[in-house]
This record gives structure tokens, C-alpha cells and sequence, in this order.
């Protein structure tokens, strides 16, 4: 059956009139194609596996030693690991949550007939367009309790966003959700547009108010493509670096990537960073798998 | 059109041609971003009009010039010749075999005479008193102090602190007047602070910081010879040294929980603090009218003394290496024993760069060149640093992670801190097979 699917190649192509068959072509897209991924990720990541049970560090000329669960099992003991962890739960759920909420939010403003609807929703685009870094350099800028913009038109004096443990990590978060809500809501608009017409008339006849009709018509049939945005979103703030190691070096932002990295580039113990990475990969994994479960069931309905 | 390509095409061969001579004996020295760089490649196009090799100071932000350095050398690349490295470095660079042995080189020049004595101590020489040595002092540099001459000079300001304290307003001698004079000047209503600290973690900052007071009281990190740690990090006078580290952290411009020179070196200039806390490296940048428009009314002092009477400084500076996998190794080597030479080291410090030389830094001309040389000299020959074992980095990262929520955020106390901290250091010589 699967040879049905391969359309075969026009007789009169140039391709074809240089003696190319239709496996060649295919095999001339393919092989480079899996060439770069095994060369690239699927040969690394089974390279840093074997390095994960090893004490090797790629700043010494020892010879690296097998050492079995031993970084494993240091890792999963020690408590400023966890923390770096609870910071990352905080953080995704904090920035996540924001997003969804503000993006999903604008979406439902914007999906009605106003004027300049096209380009207002471009300008909401802007900030996911913006580098990383830039957005990180400008926002401590914006966050500075001296000549910050933030405190002067909020009237906050000299509130210490970034300086100040408790809140520092809920200015990144802020930062975050301030870059990203704009990717909820180009999905969220797509699937509200989507939602046809007749439903709400339907409602509307039936005299149905308009928190029933967004509960039990809009989220329900949003729901699966809000579901792909929170999905991406998840595995990102899980993967967060940039923005939270340019805009502040407190202990209580330190997300688990800025950990590995100090880890793996400033420490250079490369076998106990690998043995992390696994461990958060597992988790990323697991995170994904649930929702993945949970989209393919709101999908069912 | 041919003939035009064709030229094209015979112009791009010509400078081909011309330029790859040249570029095979180019040396690239990598050093971070900072304004002794820039002086550094101004000293070294002098020596390119002299031998006609060209020499190229490469620079990356303090920030990762650590990380950019060791993954360069782990991967034992060969972009990079030489390398200006922090004093820290030598221990993991010299053991994992990426920097030549310069040994021979330093005796056969009679480097150890040449060169001020705390500088070889602490950039050439590892092990401690082995003898070996990895490289050459380049820039010498330890923390000093600037300050606001207009406000301490004030009468009104010097009467109400007199009135206030019992003594005169006048650069402090001792941590203690540091710690009344901060408070003195800490006026938040008038945006007005006492003074400025280190408190970026995220690589030596915070550390060298609290190096200071450490010293200076009579504190040490450790036995560096015998790795041991436990009542030597941990003890009576660095349990004080870091309390006033975080007293004093309280007198600080608000948001001052991520600084190092940069925001240092502009609580002077946008008229934040009465006293800041620098490395000698960045007051060239606070006497010039240009970066500093109150540059006529800075001044300086040595880093105080604790309540013992003892006066230390935490070391800068870095010492220049070759790099084992380089391919111009031999040219290096050639360079090498032209910026040893008496006149290149009068003219390094002529631009800018604090040179290591005993002879220039004795001098007259050098002590009088600036309001601050004579501060420098003088302290140059009482510093104190780091550990400078290959586990250094593990070290560092420990120290920030007990220090820091305690000096900026008030979690806990001082002593749990550094007992804490001790602990860990123990934990990490174990695992390195350091003690038993």
C-alpha cells in the first residue's frame, strides 16, 4: 500500500531525462536528512548517556572512570538540586499559567470585526519576533529600581524587582509571559476562528448565557490546539536560560538549566552534568506524555 | 566581462598570496573585554612595526571569558596562542597539561628577581613553592577603593560626623570607620548611598568582595598547602569579616545584588556612593574627565585594616600563558621575551597596563603618575587570593551559594553560613582524593 503513496516521477521531467529514478530522488532528500540527525542528536545522546555513569570530566586528561548510579544517585541526594528544581515547577506553572490566561484573554478580544484587526495583531506579534538575550538586556533596563521606566509609571519608588529574592523570580516570569502570551494567542485566535458560527446561534436561541456558551461551546472545542500551545510552552519555560541568567543571578531564579550549565562549563564536571541532563530530559519527557494523553482524549470528544 | 573576472579573480589571488605569510606567523593573545585589553593591543602593534608579526589581542566579556577560555583549551584547539588567565586558572591548566611549562624561561631571565614578588607567588607559580612556573605576570591588579573627595571634604559634613562619631570624616583607616562613614552618607531620601560593594555571584565578584574584609581581618580561606578548611573558613574572624560584609550591604544603592565593576565604577560616576569598592584596573576610567564627570573630585585609598591592625587585598590581575596547542609556539616564546624586557614594561604601564615589574613599579615616575599608583604599589605587596586547585570553579560556585542569600537577602547567620560552606569544601577535596 505504501507504494501508493509515492507518486511516481513524470516521464518528461528534467529528472527524470538524467536517468533519476523516483527511489534516487527520494533517497537524495532522506539520507542527509538522517545522516545530520544521527550524526547530530542521536549519536550525542547516546554518547552522553555512557558518560552519565562515568566520573569524566572534559578538563582533565584523566581517564575517564565508570562509577555506575553513583552521579545519579548524588544528584537525586542533593537538596540545592531540588530547590533548583522547585524553582523550575514555580516558574513554568507562574509563566504558563500567565500566558495562557493573558494570550487566550487577548485572543477572545480580538475575535470580533474591529477596525485594524490584521495589524494590531501583528503589533501583538512584536515581542515573540525579539531576541532572547535582547528582551533579557532591555526588561533589566525597564526593572531598574534607579531610572527603571516600570517603577516610575507604576509609582513604585524604589521596588527592587530583580534585587529582591521573593519577587525576582516573578519578574522573569513576567518577562516571559510578556514575550510569549502573543504564541498563545495566534493559536488560540486560529482555533476560536475555527469554531463555526451556527453553534452560537444555536446558543443564542436557546437563550443560553454567555459564560454557559464560553464553557460549554469555546474551551471545548479550543481546547485541543490551546492544549499544543500549553504543551510548547511547558517544555520551554522547562528548558529556560537566557532570560533568567541575563536578567539576574539570584539563587532563588536559579532554574535547573543555569545549574547545568555552571555545571557542565563552569565546573566542567561532564559526567554528573550529563547524568542531569538525563534526568531532566526524563522529566520534560514525562511532563509531555501526560498532556500528550490529555490532548489525544479532548481530541475524542 | 571575462577580462573582469578574470582580474577579479587574479586581484583575490594577489592578496591571497600576499596576506597568508603574514597571517602563519600572526599571534592572537585571548584576554577579556576590558580596557587593559585595549591597552595591551596598543603595546603589542609596537612590536609589530618592530619584527613586522602581527598581533592580535582577542577579547570576550568577563562573563564567559572563563567558560570560553577552558572550552577552547579542553577541545585543545588552536585558535589562541597565548592567553592573558586569571590567577585562579593555573592549577587546572597547568595540571590538564594546557599551558606550556615556563619554567626554564623564568629562570633563565631571572623572573622571580624581575617580577614583584606577589605576583609570581600567585600567577606563575604551581604548586605552591614547587619552583614551576606557568606563566608570566602580565597585569598586576588588586581591589582598592575610590572615593567622593567633595562630600568627605564638606565642612558641614565633616562637622555633623564628628558631632556624630567622636573622630574625623577622612578616608578610613580601619573597616570599622568604613562601616560609620556608609552609614554617615546612606541618605535614601536624598538618593544619596554609603557605599558600593561586589555582590555578582555569578562568577568571582561576590567572592573577591568578601576576600577583602576576610583578609583583612586577620581571616584566611584555608591551608592551601594541606587542604585543610574546617575552624580556617570557618573561623571567629571571618564569622565577623562576613557580618560586615552584610552590614554594610545594607548601605548600599538600591537593586545592588547582581554588581561588580561596571555598577561600581558608576555609583562614582552618577554620584550614588560615597565610597566604592574597585579593582586599580578600572580608576584609569574615574580619573578620566571623559568617563567620569567627577573625576576632579575622586580620590582613593588602600583596602582598610580589620580590628587586628591586619591589611590585605583580594588579587587581580592576570599572568600571560602559552598555549600548548598552538602552532606558533616558538614565536610566542619570541614575544614573550620582548614584553619582559625593562622598556616594554615601563612603556605597558606608560599606556595604561599595571605591569608586574619591581623596577617600574619602584620607580618615581610610575608612584607619581597617577593619584592612585603610589596606593597600588603599596598594595601590591600585600594581596592574598583564591585556591588555585583544578576544583577551583567547584569552590567558587559553593562559596557563592552559602555567601550570597546570607549577604544579600539575610537568610540565616554568618556562622551557619561558612560553616556550611566548610563542609562542602571538605566534601569536594574528598572527592578529589585531596585528604583523606
Amino acid at each position: 500500500m505504501a507504494t501508493a503513496v509515492l507518486t511516481t516521477l513524470d516521464p518528461k521531467s528534467r529528472a527524470a531525462s538524467r536517468g533519476m529514478s523516483d527511489m534516487s530522488i527520494r533517497n537524495l532528500f532522506i539520507i542527509p536528512t538522517i545522516v545530520f540527525l544521527i550524526v547530530f542528536n542521536i549519536f550525542p545522546l547516546l554518547y552522553s548517556l555512557g558518560y552519565s555513569f562515568t566520573d569524566f570530566r572534559a578538563s582533565s586528561n584523566a581517564p575517564a572512570n565508570f562509577v555506575g548510579l553513583q552521579n545519579y544517585r548524588d544528584l537525586l541526594a542533593d537538596p540545592f538540586i531540588w530547590t533548583n528544581f522547585t524553582i523550575t515547577a514555580k516558574y513554568v506553572i507562574v509563566s504558563v499559567v500567565g500566558q495562557v490566561v493573558v494570550g487566550f484573554g487577548v485572543a477572545l478580544l480580538l475575535n470580533r470585526d474591529i477596525p485594524l484587526k490584521g495589524l494590531l495583531t501583528t503589533l501583538l506579534l512584536l515581542p515573540m519576533m525579539l531576541s532572547m538575550a535582547v528582551v533579557g538586556l532591555f526588561w533589566k533596563l525597564l526593572y531598574d529600581p534607579s531610572f527603571g521606566i516600570i517603577n516610575y509609571a507604576l509609582g513604585l519608588g524604589t521596588f527592587e524587582w530583580l534585587s529582591n529574592p521573593n519577587m525576582a523570580l516573578y519578574a522573569v516570569a513576567l518577562t516571559d509571559i510578556w514575550m510569549w502570551s502573543p504564541f498563545v494567542m495566534l493559536l488560540s485566535l486560529a482555533g476560536l476562528s475555527a469554531v463555526p458560527k451556527h453553534l452560537y446561534e444555536a446558543a443564542a436561541i436557546d437563550r443560553a448565557g454567555s459564560l454557559y456558551t464560553f464553557f460549554r461551546i469555546t474551551l471545548p472545542l479550543v481546547a485541543p490546539i490551546l492544549m499544543i500551545a500549553i504543551i510548547f510552552r511547558t517544555m520551554e519555560a522547562f528548558k529556560t536560560f537566557d532570560l533568567a541568567y541575563i536578567l539576574t543571578s539570584q539563587p532563588t531564579t536559579e532554574v535547573i538549566s543555569i545549574r547545568l550549565y555552571k555545571m557542565a562549563f563552569q565546573e566542567w564536571q561532564t559526567g554528573m552534568s550529563c547524568a542531569l541532563a538525563y534526568i531532566v530530559l526524563i522529566m520534560v519527557l514525562a511532563i509531555t506524555n501526560i498532556y500528550v494523553k490529555y490532548l489525544n482524549k479532548v481530541k475524542e470528544r | 566581462m571575462r577580462s573582469k573576472i578574470a582580474s577579479l579573480l587574479a586581484g583575490v589571488g594577489l592578496s591571497v598570496a600576499l596576506a597568508s605569510p603574514v597571517s602563519a606567523e600572526g599571534l592572537t593573545i585571548f584576554w577579556a573585554e576590558w580596557d587593559p585589553a585595549n591597552y595591551l593591543q596598543e603595546l603589542v602593534n609596537e612590536y609589530e612595526a618592530e619584527t613586522g608579526v602581527q598581533v592580535t589581542v582577542e577579547t570576550t566579556p568577563w562573563s564567559d571569558f572563563q567558560t570560553k577560555t577552558f572550552t577552547e583549551l579542553n577541545a585543545k584547539g588552536s585558535a589562541y596562542d597565548m592567553v592573558v588567565g586569571d590567577s585562579q586558572w593555573i592549577g587546572a591548566a597547568s595540571e590538564a597539561g594546557h599551558y606550556v611549562d615556563l619554567t626554564d624561561f623564568f629562570n633563565q631571565h631571572k623572573l622571580t628577581e624581575v617580577m614583584a614578588p606577589a605576583t609570581v607567588k600567585y600567577y606563575s607559580e604551581y604548586p605552591a613553592s614547587s619552583g614551576k612556573y606557568w606563566s608570566i605576570p602580565a597585569e598586576g591588579d588588586a581591589v582598592g577603593w575610590s572615593y567622593r573627595k567633595d562630600w568627605f571634604e564638606d565642612p558641614k559634613e565633616m562637622e555633623a560626623f564628628k558631632a556624630k562619631y567622636g573622630y574625623d570624616l577622612a578616608p578610613p583607616a580601619t573597616w570599622a570607620q568604613m562601616r560609620d562613614i556608609a552609614e554617615f552618607f546612606h541618605r535614601p531620601d536624598e538618593k544619596r548611598y554609603g557605599i558600593a560593594i561586589y555582590t555578582d555571584n555569578s562568577y568571582d565578584g561576590l567572592v573577591m568582595g568578601v576576600e577583602n574584609a576576610i583578609f583583612s581581618y586577620g581571616g584566611e580561606l584555608g591551608d592551601y598547602a594541606g587542604y585543610k578548611v574546617d575552624g580556617i573558613v570557618n573561623s571567629d574572624q571571618n564569622v565577623k569579616a562576613v557580618e560586615m560584609y552584610r552590614e554594610l550591604y545594607g548601605f548600599t544603592p538600591p537593586g545592588w545584588a547582581k554588581t561588580f565593576f561596571v555598577e561600581n565604577n558608576q555609583a562614582i560616576t552618577e554620584n550614588l556612593a560615597a565610597m566604592s569598592m574597585n579593582y586599580f584596573a578600572f580608576f584609569p576610567a574615574l580619573t578620566n574627565e571623559a568617563s567620569n564627570p567627577n573625576a576632579a573630585n575622586t580620590g582613593f585609598f588602600a583596602n582598610p585594616a580589620g580590628p587586628g591592625g591586619a591589611q590585605f587585598a583580594a588579587l587581580g590581575g592576570q599572568g600571560i600563558s602559552v598555549i600548548s596547542y598552538s602552532e606558533n609556539k616558538e614565536e610566542s616564546m619570541k614575544f614573550l621575551e620582548w614584553f619582559i624586557k625593562d622598556e616594554t614594561q615601563k612603556r605597558w604601564a606608560e599606556l595604561g597596563g599595571y605591569t608586574a615589574s619591581a623596577k617600574v613599579l619602584e620607580s618615581e615616575e610610575f608612584q607619581n603618575a597617577t593619584p592612585y599608583n603610589k596606593a597600588f604599589y603599596e598594595t601590591m605587596f600585600k594581596v592574598k587570593d583564591f585556591w588555585a586547585t583544578p576544583e577551583y570553579a567547584e569552590l567558587l560556585i559553593q562559596m557563592n551559594q552559602r555567601l550570597y542569600p546570607y549577604i544579600t537577602g539575610g537568610e540565616g547567620t554568618a556562622k551557619d553560613a561558612l560553616d556550611a560552606l566548610a563542609g562542602d569544601w571538605n566534601e569536594t577535596f574528598k572527592k578529589y582524593n585531596r585528604v583523606q
